[in-house]
Protein backbone atom coordinates (compact mmCIF):
# COMPACT_ATOMS: atom_id res chain seq x y z
CA UNK A 1 0.00 0.00 0.00
CA UNK A 2 2.92 2.29 -0.38
CA UNK A 3 0.76 3.73 -3.47
CA UNK A 4 -1.99 4.68 -1.17
CA UNK A 5 0.26 7.08 1.37
CA UNK A 6 1.80 8.37 -1.93
CA UNK A 7 -1.49 9.90 -2.98
CA UNK A 8 -3.26 10.52 -0.21
CA UNK A 9 -3.95 14.22 -1.07
CA UNK A 10 -5.22 12.41 -4.65
CA UNK A 11 -7.72 9.88 -3.33
CA UNK A 12 -9.08 12.52 -0.71
CA UNK A 13 -9.70 15.01 -3.32
CA UNK A 14 -11.19 12.35 -5.57
CA UNK A 15 -13.17 11.08 -2.44
CA UNK A 16 -14.98 15.03 -2.22
CA UNK A 17 -15.93 15.23 -5.63
CA UNK A 18 -17.38 11.41 -5.33
CA UNK A 19 -19.40 12.55 -2.06
CA UNK A 20 -20.35 16.22 -3.92
CA UNK A 21 -21.58 13.84 -7.31
CA UNK A 22 -23.63 11.25 -5.50
CA UNK A 23 -24.97 13.05 -2.34
CA UNK A 24 -25.93 16.79 -4.36
CA UNK A 25 -28.09 14.82 -6.46
CA UNK A 26 -29.67 12.72 -4.08
CA UNK A 27 -31.04 16.12 -2.61
CA UNK A 28 -31.95 17.24 -5.63
CA UNK A 29 -33.86 14.27 -6.50
CA UNK A 30 -35.30 14.03 -3.08
CA UNK A 31 -36.73 17.31 -3.66
CA UNK A 32 -38.02 16.39 -7.13
CA UNK A 33 -39.45 12.90 -5.74
CA UNK A 34 -41.71 14.44 -2.61
CA UNK A 35 -44.07 16.73 -4.88
CA UNK A 36 -44.02 13.64 -6.95
CA UNK A 37 -44.80 11.10 -5.26
CA UNK A 38 -47.46 13.29 -3.25
CA UNK A 39 -48.90 13.59 -6.17
CA UNK A 40 -49.01 9.62 -7.05
CA UNK A 41 -50.81 9.56 -3.46
CA UNK A 42 -53.08 12.46 -3.72
CA UNK A 43 -54.46 11.70 -7.88
CA UNK A 44 -55.09 8.13 -7.83
CA UNK A 45 -55.15 7.76 -11.84
CA UNK A 46 -51.46 9.27 -11.54
CA UNK A 47 -50.41 6.49 -9.28
CA UNK A 48 -49.17 4.16 -11.84
CA UNK A 49 -47.85 5.83 -14.50
CA UNK A 50 -45.87 8.21 -12.23
CA UNK A 51 -44.86 5.02 -10.32
CA UNK A 52 -44.01 2.82 -13.85
CA UNK A 53 -42.16 5.95 -15.24
CA UNK A 54 -40.28 6.77 -12.76
CA UNK A 55 -39.15 3.00 -12.34
CA UNK A 56 -38.62 2.89 -15.65
CA UNK A 57 -35.77 5.22 -15.20
CA UNK A 58 -33.89 3.50 -13.24
CA UNK A 59 -33.13 0.83 -16.02
CA UNK A 60 -31.64 3.30 -18.64
CA UNK A 61 -27.61 2.35 -17.91
CA UNK A 62 -25.65 4.66 -16.34
CA UNK A 63 -23.13 4.85 -19.24
CA UNK A 64 -25.62 5.52 -22.07
CA UNK A 65 -27.12 8.27 -19.50
CA UNK A 66 -23.95 9.87 -18.99
CA UNK A 67 -22.90 10.29 -22.68
CA UNK A 68 -26.82 11.31 -23.67
CA UNK A 69 -26.86 14.20 -21.08
CA UNK A 70 -24.99 16.69 -23.32
CA UNK A 71 -26.27 15.82 -25.94
CA UNK A 72 -30.13 16.63 -24.42
CA UNK A 73 -28.59 19.71 -22.25
CA UNK A 74 -26.14 20.65 -24.38
CA UNK A 75 -23.87 21.01 -22.49
CA UNK A 76 -19.86 20.10 -22.98
CA UNK A 77 -19.09 16.31 -22.15
CA UNK A 78 -16.73 16.70 -19.00
CA UNK A 79 -19.03 19.32 -17.50
CA UNK A 80 -19.78 17.71 -13.62
CA UNK A 81 -23.65 18.71 -14.54
CA UNK A 82 -24.01 15.89 -16.76
CA UNK A 83 -23.82 13.74 -14.03
CA UNK A 84 -25.23 15.49 -11.25
CA UNK A 85 -28.65 15.21 -13.82
CA UNK A 86 -27.91 11.42 -14.63
CA UNK A 87 -27.51 11.38 -10.56
CA UNK A 88 -30.78 13.03 -9.56
CA UNK A 89 -32.75 10.99 -12.13
CA UNK A 90 -31.74 7.95 -11.06
CA UNK A 91 -32.91 9.68 -7.29
CA UNK A 92 -35.97 9.88 -8.55
CA UNK A 93 -36.56 6.56 -10.02
CA UNK A 94 -35.82 5.12 -6.44
CA UNK A 95 -38.02 7.61 -4.45
CA UNK A 96 -40.79 8.59 -6.25
CA UNK A 97 -42.28 5.63 -4.88
CA UNK A 98 -40.96 5.76 -1.90
CA UNK A 99 -42.58 8.78 -0.76
CA UNK A 100 -45.74 7.88 -2.15
CA UNK A 101 -45.16 4.80 0.06
CA UNK A 102 -44.08 6.49 3.08
CA UNK A 103 -47.26 9.37 2.30
CA UNK A 104 -49.32 6.04 2.32
CA UNK A 105 -48.26 4.89 5.69
CA UNK A 106 -49.30 7.86 7.96
CA UNK A 107 -52.81 6.66 9.47
CA UNK A 108 -56.06 7.84 8.18
CA UNK A 109 -57.50 8.74 11.22
CA UNK A 110 -54.12 10.83 11.96
CA UNK A 111 -54.74 13.10 8.57
CA UNK A 112 -58.36 12.97 9.46
CA UNK A 113 -58.00 14.41 12.67
CA UNK A 114 -55.24 16.98 11.29
CA UNK A 115 -58.29 18.23 9.23
CA UNK A 116 -60.67 18.31 11.55
CA UNK A 117 -58.84 20.79 13.25
CA UNK A 118 -58.64 23.07 11.02
CA UNK A 119 -55.28 22.21 9.75
CA UNK A 120 -54.92 23.39 5.82
CA UNK A 121 -54.28 20.79 3.19
CA UNK A 122 -50.36 22.33 2.91
CA UNK A 123 -49.99 22.72 6.74
CA UNK A 124 -51.21 19.34 7.23
CA UNK A 125 -48.51 17.73 4.69
CA UNK A 126 -45.77 19.70 6.11
CA UNK A 127 -46.54 19.48 10.06
CA UNK A 128 -48.02 16.32 10.21
CA UNK A 129 -47.71 13.92 6.70
CA UNK A 130 -44.47 14.29 6.22
CA UNK A 131 -42.85 14.54 9.65
CA UNK A 132 -44.66 10.48 9.74
CA UNK A 133 -43.33 9.59 6.50
CA UNK A 134 -39.87 10.27 7.61
CA UNK A 135 -38.87 6.49 8.47
CA UNK A 136 -40.20 5.28 5.44
CA UNK A 137 -38.81 8.03 3.08
CA UNK A 138 -35.58 7.84 4.87
CA UNK A 139 -35.15 4.04 4.27
CA UNK A 140 -35.48 4.45 0.79
CA UNK A 141 -33.34 7.55 0.89
CA UNK A 142 -30.67 4.62 2.14
CA UNK A 143 -31.06 2.62 -0.64
CA UNK A 144 -30.51 5.73 -2.89
CA UNK A 145 -27.57 7.04 -1.20
CA UNK A 146 -25.36 3.78 -1.59
CA UNK A 147 -26.95 3.59 -5.10
CA UNK A 148 -25.35 6.68 -5.96
CA UNK A 149 -21.90 6.22 -4.42
CA UNK A 150 -21.68 3.26 -6.89
CA UNK A 151 -23.32 4.47 -9.79
CA UNK A 152 -21.41 7.55 -9.87
CA UNK A 153 -18.23 5.98 -10.24
CA UNK A 154 -18.97 4.86 -13.91
CA UNK A 155 -18.73 8.68 -15.19
CA UNK A 156 -14.93 8.13 -14.86
CA UNK A 157 -15.50 6.38 -18.13
CA UNK A 158 -16.65 9.75 -19.71
CA UNK A 159 -13.86 11.93 -18.21
CA UNK A 160 -15.37 12.79 -14.59
CA UNK A 161 -12.71 12.48 -11.95
CA UNK A 162 -13.67 10.58 -8.64
CA UNK A 163 -13.10 8.07 -7.35
CA UNK A 164 -14.02 5.99 -10.37
CA UNK A 165 -11.18 7.13 -11.70
CA UNK A 166 -8.79 4.91 -9.82
CA UNK A 167 -10.90 1.77 -11.20
CA UNK A 168 -10.15 3.10 -14.55
CA UNK A 169 -6.45 4.31 -14.17
CA UNK A 170 -5.53 1.22 -12.52
CA UNK A 171 -7.02 -0.77 -15.13
CA UNK A 172 -5.46 0.93 -17.82
CA UNK A 173 -1.54 0.58 -16.41
CA UNK A 174 -2.73 -3.17 -15.10
CA UNK A 175 -1.44 -1.89 -11.36
CA UNK A 176 -3.92 -3.49 -8.42
CA UNK A 177 -3.31 -0.92 -5.92
CA UNK A 178 -5.87 2.05 -6.84
CA UNK A 179 -8.17 -0.40 -7.36
CA UNK A 180 -8.23 -1.72 -4.87
CA UNK A 181 -7.64 1.94 -2.59
CA UNK A 182 -10.72 3.04 -5.02
CA UNK A 183 -13.02 -0.15 -3.73
CA UNK A 184 -12.10 0.98 -0.27
CA UNK A 185 -12.76 4.15 -0.81
CA UNK A 186 -15.87 3.82 -2.03
CA UNK A 187 -16.97 1.08 1.03
CA UNK A 188 -16.16 3.92 3.53
CA UNK A 189 -18.06 6.70 1.86
CA UNK A 190 -21.17 4.69 1.68
CA UNK A 191 -20.86 3.21 5.26
CA UNK A 192 -20.20 6.89 6.06
CA UNK A 193 -23.24 8.74 4.01
CA UNK A 194 -25.42 5.39 5.53
CA UNK A 195 -24.79 6.37 9.05
CA UNK A 196 -25.12 10.45 8.49
CA UNK A 197 -28.50 9.85 7.22
CA UNK A 198 -29.48 7.11 9.89
CA UNK A 199 -28.22 10.23 12.10
CA UNK A 200 -30.05 12.67 10.67
CA UNK A 201 -32.87 10.16 10.85
CA UNK A 202 -32.91 10.01 14.65
CA UNK A 203 -32.67 13.70 15.37
CA UNK A 204 -35.97 13.89 13.40
CA UNK A 205 -38.14 10.62 14.62
CA UNK A 206 -37.60 11.06 18.28
CA UNK A 207 -40.77 9.62 18.80
CA UNK A 208 -40.15 6.39 17.26
CA UNK A 209 -37.71 5.95 20.45
CA UNK A 210 -38.57 4.77 23.59
CA UNK A 211 -41.35 1.39 23.47
CA UNK A 212 -44.91 1.70 23.41
CA UNK A 213 -46.75 1.30 26.53
CA UNK A 214 -48.49 -2.11 27.55
CA UNK B 1 -77.18 25.63 18.53
CA UNK B 2 -76.82 23.09 15.57
CA UNK B 3 -79.34 22.79 13.13
CA UNK B 4 -79.78 20.30 10.17
CA UNK B 5 -82.40 21.15 7.49
CA UNK B 6 -83.35 18.35 5.44
CA UNK B 7 -79.87 16.91 4.96
CA UNK B 8 -78.62 14.87 1.92
CA UNK B 9 -75.88 13.40 1.21
CA UNK B 10 -75.48 11.28 -1.96
CA UNK B 11 -72.18 10.11 -2.53
CA UNK B 12 -70.42 9.82 -6.30
CA UNK B 13 -71.29 6.22 -6.36
CA UNK B 14 -74.44 7.16 -5.95
CA UNK B 15 -74.62 5.61 -2.08
CA UNK B 16 -77.06 7.64 -0.14
CA UNK B 17 -75.84 7.98 3.27
CA UNK B 18 -77.95 10.49 4.43
CA UNK B 19 -81.84 10.88 2.98
CA UNK B 20 -83.13 14.01 4.50
CA UNK B 21 -82.02 14.24 8.02
CA UNK B 22 -83.58 17.34 10.02
CA UNK B 23 -82.44 17.82 13.38
CA UNK B 24 -81.41 20.36 16.41
CA UNK B 25 -79.15 20.47 18.55
CA UNK B 26 -79.61 22.64 22.08
CA UNK B 27 -77.09 24.51 22.91
CA UNK B 28 -75.13 23.12 26.35
CA UNK B 29 -76.64 19.60 25.42
CA UNK B 30 -75.59 16.33 24.74
CA UNK B 31 -77.28 15.08 21.50
CA UNK B 32 -76.61 11.52 20.71
CA UNK B 33 -76.67 10.30 17.25
CA UNK B 34 -77.49 6.40 17.32
CA UNK B 35 -78.50 3.47 15.16
CA UNK B 36 -76.93 0.49 13.51
CA UNK B 37 -73.57 0.62 11.21
CA UNK B 38 -73.79 2.13 7.88
CA UNK B 39 -76.33 4.12 9.10
CA UNK B 40 -75.02 7.80 8.12
CA UNK B 41 -73.88 8.62 11.51
CA UNK B 42 -70.08 9.47 10.68
CA UNK B 43 -71.23 11.25 7.53
CA UNK B 44 -73.60 13.55 9.49
CA UNK B 45 -71.28 14.19 11.85
CA UNK B 46 -68.84 14.92 9.37
CA UNK B 47 -71.17 17.48 7.45
CA UNK B 48 -71.41 19.91 10.29
CA UNK B 49 -67.67 20.37 10.21
CA UNK B 50 -67.51 20.43 6.51
CA UNK B 51 -65.24 17.42 6.31
CA UNK B 52 -67.91 16.16 4.23
CA UNK B 53 -70.04 18.42 1.81
CA UNK B 54 -73.63 17.55 1.86
CA UNK B 55 -75.25 17.31 -1.53
CA UNK B 56 -78.62 19.28 -0.08
CA UNK B 57 -80.35 20.96 2.76
CA UNK B 58 -79.03 23.21 4.84
CA UNK B 59 -76.59 23.17 8.61
CA UNK B 60 -76.43 26.36 10.87
CA UNK B 61 -74.62 26.89 13.71
CA UNK B 62 -75.92 29.62 15.58
CA UNK B 63 -77.82 30.90 12.99
CA UNK B 64 -74.76 30.90 10.64
CA UNK B 65 -74.39 28.75 7.56
CA UNK B 66 -71.71 26.49 7.80
CA UNK B 67 -71.40 26.16 3.83
CA UNK B 68 -70.46 30.17 3.69
CA UNK B 69 -67.98 29.68 6.11
CA UNK B 70 -63.97 29.34 5.27
CA UNK B 71 -63.65 25.27 6.68
CA UNK B 72 -60.81 25.39 8.33
CA UNK B 73 -61.98 28.55 10.76
CA UNK B 74 -64.88 26.27 11.35
CA UNK B 75 -63.55 23.55 12.33
CA UNK B 76 -61.15 25.70 14.84
CA UNK B 77 -64.17 26.51 16.42
CA UNK B 78 -65.52 22.84 16.58
CA UNK B 79 -63.31 20.10 19.27
CA UNK B 80 -63.81 16.66 17.56
CA UNK B 81 -63.13 13.56 19.24
CA UNK B 82 -62.68 10.10 17.20
CA UNK B 83 -62.30 6.21 17.89
CA UNK B 84 -58.94 5.87 17.88
CA UNK B 85 -58.22 9.73 19.27
CA UNK B 86 -55.88 10.08 16.15
CA UNK B 87 -53.95 11.59 17.90
CA UNK B 88 -50.22 13.07 16.31
CA UNK B 89 -47.34 9.79 17.16
CA UNK B 90 -45.05 12.58 16.14
CA UNK B 91 -45.97 15.03 18.54
CA UNK B 92 -45.84 14.94 22.93
CA UNK B 93 -48.95 14.40 24.61
CA UNK B 94 -48.76 18.20 25.44
CA UNK B 95 -48.06 19.41 21.98
CA UNK B 96 -50.54 17.36 20.99
CA UNK B 97 -52.57 19.33 23.15
CA UNK B 98 -51.82 22.36 22.11
CA UNK B 99 -51.85 22.36 18.65
CA UNK B 100 -55.62 24.47 17.83
CA UNK B 101 -54.23 27.25 20.74
CA UNK B 102 -50.75 27.56 19.02
CA UNK B 103 -53.00 27.37 15.38
CA UNK B 104 -55.09 30.24 16.47
CA UNK B 105 -52.32 32.12 17.22
CA UNK B 106 -51.48 31.40 20.92
CA UNK B 107 -48.34 31.87 22.21
CA UNK B 108 -46.72 28.30 22.80
CA UNK B 109 -45.52 28.31 26.08
CA UNK B 110 -48.83 30.01 27.27
CA UNK B 111 -50.85 27.02 24.80
CA UNK B 112 -48.74 24.35 27.26
CA UNK B 113 -49.58 25.26 30.17
CA UNK B 114 -53.13 25.82 29.23
CA UNK B 115 -52.75 22.15 28.19
CA UNK B 116 -51.21 21.05 31.51
CA UNK B 117 -54.28 21.79 32.99
CA UNK B 118 -56.46 20.42 30.38
CA UNK B 119 -54.93 16.97 30.95
CA UNK B 120 -55.59 17.01 34.62
CA UNK B 121 -58.94 18.16 34.12
CA UNK B 122 -59.28 15.14 32.02
CA UNK B 123 -57.47 12.97 34.67
CA UNK B 124 -54.49 12.41 32.97
CA UNK B 125 -50.92 12.65 35.48
CA UNK B 126 -48.72 15.82 34.62
CA UNK B 127 -45.54 12.97 33.91
CA UNK B 128 -47.31 11.60 30.90
CA UNK B 129 -47.16 15.22 29.33
CA UNK B 130 -43.84 14.56 27.99
CA UNK B 131 -44.77 11.19 26.57
CA UNK B 132 -45.38 10.20 23.10
CA UNK B 133 -48.68 8.81 22.30
CA UNK B 134 -47.66 5.39 21.67
CA UNK B 135 -46.19 5.18 25.15
CA UNK B 136 -49.50 5.75 26.43
CA UNK B 137 -52.30 2.84 27.27
CA UNK B 138 -55.75 3.24 24.93
CA UNK B 139 -58.06 4.85 27.61
CA UNK B 140 -55.13 7.30 28.35
CA UNK B 141 -54.72 8.29 24.72
CA UNK B 142 -58.51 8.67 24.10
CA UNK B 143 -58.36 11.13 27.06
CA UNK B 144 -55.72 13.09 25.41
CA UNK B 145 -58.01 13.02 22.61
CA UNK B 146 -60.67 14.67 24.45
CA UNK B 147 -58.23 17.23 26.06
CA UNK B 148 -56.84 18.25 22.77
CA UNK B 149 -60.48 18.88 21.23
CA UNK B 150 -61.55 21.31 24.36
CA UNK B 151 -57.80 23.01 24.11
CA UNK B 152 -59.51 25.80 22.36
CA UNK B 153 -62.20 25.88 24.40
CA UNK B 154 -64.50 25.44 21.23
CA UNK B 155 -68.35 25.98 22.41
CA UNK B 156 -69.35 22.68 20.06
CA UNK B 157 -68.07 19.11 20.36
CA UNK B 158 -68.71 16.74 17.69
CA UNK B 159 -67.69 13.47 18.88
CA UNK B 160 -67.66 9.99 16.92
CA UNK B 161 -67.79 6.91 19.16
CA UNK B 162 -65.02 8.20 20.98
CA UNK B 163 -65.01 5.81 24.10
CA UNK B 164 -65.71 1.96 21.93
CA UNK B 165 -62.25 1.30 20.74
CA UNK B 166 -61.47 0.49 24.99
CA UNK B 167 -62.40 -2.46 27.24
CA UNK B 168 -66.07 -2.06 28.87
CA UNK B 169 -64.46 -1.17 32.26
CA UNK B 170 -62.66 1.75 30.94
CA UNK B 171 -64.85 2.66 28.65
CA UNK B 172 -68.15 2.87 31.96
CA UNK B 173 -65.00 5.47 33.72
CA UNK B 174 -64.47 7.71 30.79
CA UNK B 175 -68.49 7.86 30.43
CA UNK B 176 -68.43 9.65 33.63
CA UNK B 177 -65.84 11.55 33.63
CA UNK B 178 -67.40 12.81 30.26
CA UNK B 179 -70.79 13.12 31.90
CA UNK B 180 -68.68 15.51 34.85
CA UNK B 181 -66.68 17.64 32.68
CA UNK B 182 -70.08 18.57 30.62
CA UNK B 183 -71.96 19.30 33.71
CA UNK B 184 -69.08 21.85 34.13
CA UNK B 185 -68.66 22.56 30.78
CA UNK B 186 -72.14 22.52 29.26
CA UNK B 187 -70.76 22.43 25.37
CA UNK B 188 -73.34 22.01 23.39
CA UNK B 189 -72.02 18.14 21.78
CA UNK B 190 -73.02 15.96 19.09
CA UNK B 191 -72.22 12.53 19.67
CA UNK B 192 -72.19 9.39 17.69
CA UNK B 193 -72.03 5.78 19.11
CA UNK B 194 -74.01 2.51 17.64
CA UNK B 195 -74.44 1.69 21.72
CA UNK B 196 -77.91 2.19 22.11
CA UNK B 197 -76.88 1.88 26.04
CA UNK B 198 -74.67 4.46 25.78
CA UNK B 199 -76.70 6.65 23.92
CA UNK B 200 -79.26 6.48 26.95
CA UNK B 201 -76.59 7.03 29.34
CA UNK B 202 -75.24 9.94 27.90
CA UNK B 203 -77.44 11.75 25.89
CA UNK B 204 -80.12 14.47 26.71
CA UNK B 205 -81.56 13.91 23.70
CA UNK B 206 -81.12 10.51 21.31
CA UNK B 207 -81.63 10.68 17.94
CA UNK B 208 -81.75 7.12 16.48
CA UNK B 209 -81.39 6.55 12.50
CA UNK B 210 -82.04 4.25 10.01
CA UNK B 211 -80.45 2.60 7.67
CA UNK B 212 -80.29 5.19 4.60
CA UNK B 213 -79.67 8.25 7.24
CA UNK B 214 -83.16 8.91 8.11
CA UNK B 215 -84.31 10.15 11.92
CA UNK B 216 -86.05 7.21 13.45
CA UNK B 217 -86.82 9.09 16.41
CA UNK B 218 -85.60 12.06 18.31
CA UNK B 219 -86.20 11.99 22.52
CA UNK B 220 -85.22 12.08 25.63
CA UNK B 221 -83.81 8.65 26.47
CA UNK B 222 -86.91 8.34 28.99
CA UNK B 223 -89.48 9.23 26.14
CA UNK B 224 -87.71 6.93 23.82
CA UNK B 225 -87.89 3.67 26.41
CA UNK B 226 -91.31 4.91 27.42
CA UNK B 227 -92.89 5.56 23.60
CA UNK B 228 -90.81 3.75 20.92
CA UNK B 229 -92.22 5.29 17.66
CA UNK B 230 -92.25 2.42 15.56
CA UNK B 231 -90.60 -1.68 15.87
CA UNK B 232 -87.79 -0.75 14.81
CA UNK B 233 -86.97 2.01 17.24
CA UNK B 234 -88.36 -0.33 20.13
CA UNK B 235 -85.91 -3.22 18.63
CA UNK B 236 -83.10 -0.83 18.38
CA UNK B 237 -83.48 -0.01 22.23
CA UNK B 238 -83.41 -3.39 23.17
CA UNK B 239 -84.88 -5.50 25.96
CA UNK B 240 -85.99 -4.01 29.34
CA UNK B 241 -87.08 -1.07 28.54
CA UNK B 242 -89.43 -0.83 31.00
CA UNK B 243 -87.28 -1.59 33.93
CA UNK B 244 -84.77 0.98 32.02
CA UNK B 245 -87.09 3.79 31.74
CA UNK B 246 -86.81 3.76 35.81
CA UNK B 247 -83.51 4.84 35.40
CA UNK B 248 -84.95 8.27 34.79
CA UNK B 249 -87.60 8.49 37.41
CA UNK B 250 -86.33 9.86 40.31
CA UNK B 251 -87.21 8.69 43.78
CA UNK B 252 -90.06 10.00 44.86
CA UNK B 253 -90.90 10.03 48.57
CA UNK B 254 -90.59 6.34 49.82
CA UNK B 255 -92.54 5.28 52.65
CA UNK B 256 -88.88 4.43 54.66
CA UNK B 257 -88.85 1.30 57.27
CA UNK B 258 -87.37 1.60 60.54
CA UNK B 259 -84.36 -1.17 60.97
CA UNK B 260 -82.89 -2.42 63.41
CA UNK B 261 -79.12 -2.07 62.55
CA UNK B 262 -75.66 -3.52 64.33
CA UNK B 263 -72.26 -1.42 64.52
CA UNK B 264 -69.36 -2.89 62.58
CA UNK B 265 -67.61 -5.00 66.19
CA UNK B 266 -69.98 -5.64 68.09
CA UNK B 267 -70.35 -8.90 69.24
CA UNK B 268 -72.42 -12.21 68.27
CA UNK B 269 -74.54 -11.87 71.74
CA UNK B 270 -75.46 -8.41 71.19
CA UNK B 271 -76.28 -8.77 67.19
CA UNK B 272 -78.16 -11.75 68.61
CA UNK B 273 -80.26 -9.31 70.84
CA UNK B 274 -80.85 -6.36 68.33
CA UNK B 275 -82.51 -8.75 65.70
CA UNK B 276 -84.38 -10.00 68.18
CA UNK B 277 -85.23 -12.99 65.97
CA UNK B 278 -85.09 -11.78 62.28
CA UNK B 279 -82.61 -13.47 60.54
CA UNK B 280 -80.70 -10.59 58.96
CA UNK B 281 -79.61 -7.52 60.06
CA UNK B 282 -77.61 -4.18 58.63
CA UNK B 283 -74.43 -3.55 60.14
CA UNK B 284 -72.84 0.05 59.93
CA UNK B 285 -70.17 1.39 60.10
CA UNK B 286 -69.76 4.64 63.18
CA UNK B 287 -70.52 7.20 60.29
CA UNK B 288 -73.85 5.18 59.78
CA UNK B 289 -73.21 4.24 56.41
CA UNK B 290 -74.43 0.47 55.58
CA UNK B 291 -72.09 -1.84 55.10
CA UNK B 292 -73.74 -5.41 54.59
CA UNK B 293 -76.27 -7.89 55.99
CA UNK B 294 -75.08 -9.90 58.08
CA UNK B 295 -76.66 -13.28 60.16
CA UNK B 296 -76.04 -13.25 63.04
CA UNK B 297 -76.91 -16.45 63.64
CA UNK B 298 -73.82 -17.50 61.92
CA UNK B 299 -71.33 -15.22 63.30
CA UNK B 300 -68.48 -16.78 65.26
CA UNK B 301 -67.79 -14.02 67.57
CA UNK B 302 -67.83 -10.21 66.57
CA UNK B 303 -69.06 -8.77 63.60
CA UNK B 304 -66.35 -8.46 61.06
CA UNK B 305 -66.14 -7.14 57.37
CA UNK B 306 -65.75 -10.67 56.31
CA UNK B 307 -68.94 -12.18 57.80
CA UNK B 308 -71.11 -9.37 55.65
CA UNK B 309 -73.37 -10.00 52.91
CA UNK B 310 -72.14 -8.22 49.70
CA UNK B 311 -74.67 -8.70 47.05
CA UNK B 312 -77.03 -5.99 48.05
CA UNK B 313 -77.09 -2.53 45.91
CA UNK B 314 -77.41 0.68 48.07
CA UNK B 315 -80.41 3.18 46.33
CA UNK B 316 -79.63 7.10 47.36
CA UNK B 317 -82.98 8.54 48.41
CA UNK B 318 -81.66 11.32 45.29
CA UNK B 319 -81.18 8.26 42.89
CA UNK B 320 -83.90 6.44 40.33
CA UNK B 321 -86.80 4.35 40.89
CA UNK B 322 -84.54 1.90 38.96
CA UNK B 323 -81.81 1.83 41.99
CA UNK B 324 -84.37 1.95 44.86
CA UNK B 325 -85.92 -1.01 43.09
CA UNK B 326 -82.79 -2.72 42.17
CA UNK B 327 -81.60 -2.48 45.94
CA UNK B 328 -84.94 -4.10 47.46
CA UNK B 329 -84.38 -6.89 44.88
CA UNK B 330 -80.74 -7.09 45.15
CA UNK B 331 -81.31 -7.47 49.25
CA UNK B 332 -81.04 -10.74 50.88
CA UNK B 333 -83.45 -9.22 53.50
CA UNK B 334 -85.59 -8.28 50.54
CA UNK B 335 -85.28 -4.99 52.42
CA UNK B 336 -83.52 -2.17 49.37
CA UNK B 337 -81.01 -0.13 51.98
CA UNK B 338 -81.81 3.67 51.27
CA UNK B 339 -78.88 6.70 51.94
CA UNK B 340 -79.14 10.07 51.95
CA UNK B 341 -77.20 12.04 49.57
CA UNK B 342 -73.80 11.90 52.02
CA UNK B 343 -74.24 8.03 52.35
CA UNK B 344 -75.80 7.88 55.30
CA UNK B 345 -78.57 4.86 56.21
CA UNK B 346 -81.82 6.12 56.42
CA UNK B 347 -84.31 3.33 56.19
CA UNK B 348 -85.41 0.39 54.06
CA UNK B 349 -87.69 -0.06 51.36
CA UNK B 350 -89.45 -3.44 49.51
CA UNK B 351 -90.01 -4.05 46.03
CA UNK B 352 -93.87 -3.60 46.53
CA UNK B 353 -93.48 -0.24 47.71
CA UNK B 354 -91.17 0.95 45.07
CA UNK B 355 -93.63 -0.57 42.51
CA UNK B 356 -96.33 1.29 43.91
CA UNK B 357 -94.29 4.30 43.63
CA UNK B 358 -93.75 3.69 40.04
CA UNK B 359 -97.44 3.14 39.94
CA UNK B 360 -98.00 6.51 41.66
CA UNK B 361 -95.49 8.08 39.35
CA UNK B 362 -97.06 6.81 36.20
CA UNK B 363 -100.34 8.14 37.35
CA UNK B 364 -98.94 11.43 37.80
CA UNK B 365 -96.90 11.81 34.26
N1 LIG C 1 -66.67 8.03 0.61
C1 LIG C 1 -67.75 7.21 0.48
N2 LIG C 1 -68.14 6.80 -0.73
C2 LIG C 1 -69.22 6.01 -0.87
N3 LIG C 1 -69.99 5.57 0.15
C3 LIG C 1 -69.64 5.94 1.39
C4 LIG C 1 -68.50 6.80 1.63
N4 LIG C 1 -68.39 7.00 2.95
C5 LIG C 1 -69.41 6.32 3.52
N5 LIG C 1 -70.17 5.70 2.59
C6 LIG C 1 -71.37 4.89 2.83
O1 LIG C 1 -72.34 5.69 3.44
C7 LIG C 1 -73.05 4.95 4.42
C8 LIG C 1 -72.99 5.63 5.75
O2 LIG C 1 -71.65 5.63 6.22
P1 LIG C 1 -71.25 6.18 7.65
O3 LIG C 1 -69.79 6.06 7.79
O4 LIG C 1 -71.84 7.52 7.84
O5 LIG C 1 -71.98 5.14 8.60
P2 LIG C 1 -72.01 5.06 10.20
O6 LIG C 1 -73.43 5.22 10.60
O7 LIG C 1 -71.03 5.99 10.77
O8 LIG C 1 -71.59 3.55 10.44
P3 LIG C 1 -70.67 2.89 11.59
O9 LIG C 1 -71.53 2.73 12.80
O10 LIG C 1 -70.31 1.57 11.01
O11 LIG C 1 -69.49 3.78 11.79
C9 LIG C 1 -72.47 3.55 4.39
O12 LIG C 1 -73.28 2.74 3.59
C10 LIG C 1 -71.12 3.75 3.77
O13 LIG C 1 -70.73 2.59 3.07
MG1 LIG D 1 -69.17 5.76 11.83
Amino acid sequence: MTWFTGHVDEVFGLARTHLVLSMVPLLFGLLIALPLGWMARRVPRLYGPLIAGSGLLYTIPSLALFILMPLVLGTQILDPINVIVAMTIYTIALMVRTVADGLAAVPDHVTQAATSMGIGRWRRFFTVELPLAVPVIAAGLRVAAVSNVSIVSVAAIIGVAQLGSLFTDGFNRAFVDPIVVGVIACLVLAVAVDAAILLVVRLLTPWQRGGAAA
Amino acid sequence: MIVLEDVQKRFPDGTVAVGGLSLTAPDGRITVLVGPSGCGKTTSLRMINRMIEPTGGSITVNGQDVAAMNPNELRRGMGYVIQHAGLFPHRSVIDNVATVPVLLGTKKSVARRQAMELLERVGLEPALAQRYPNQLSGGQQQRVGVARALAADPPVMLMDEPFSAVDPVVREQLQDEFLRLQSELGKTIVFVTHDIDEAIKLGDQVAVLRVGGTLAQVASPADLLADPVDDFVADFLGKDRGYRGLGFQATPQLPLREEVTVPIGSSKEQALRLAAGQRWILALDDQRRPLGWVEPEHLRDEVVPTMLHRGGTVASTEGSLRNALDAALSSPSRRGVIVDAAGRFVGTVVAAEVLSAVEVARADS
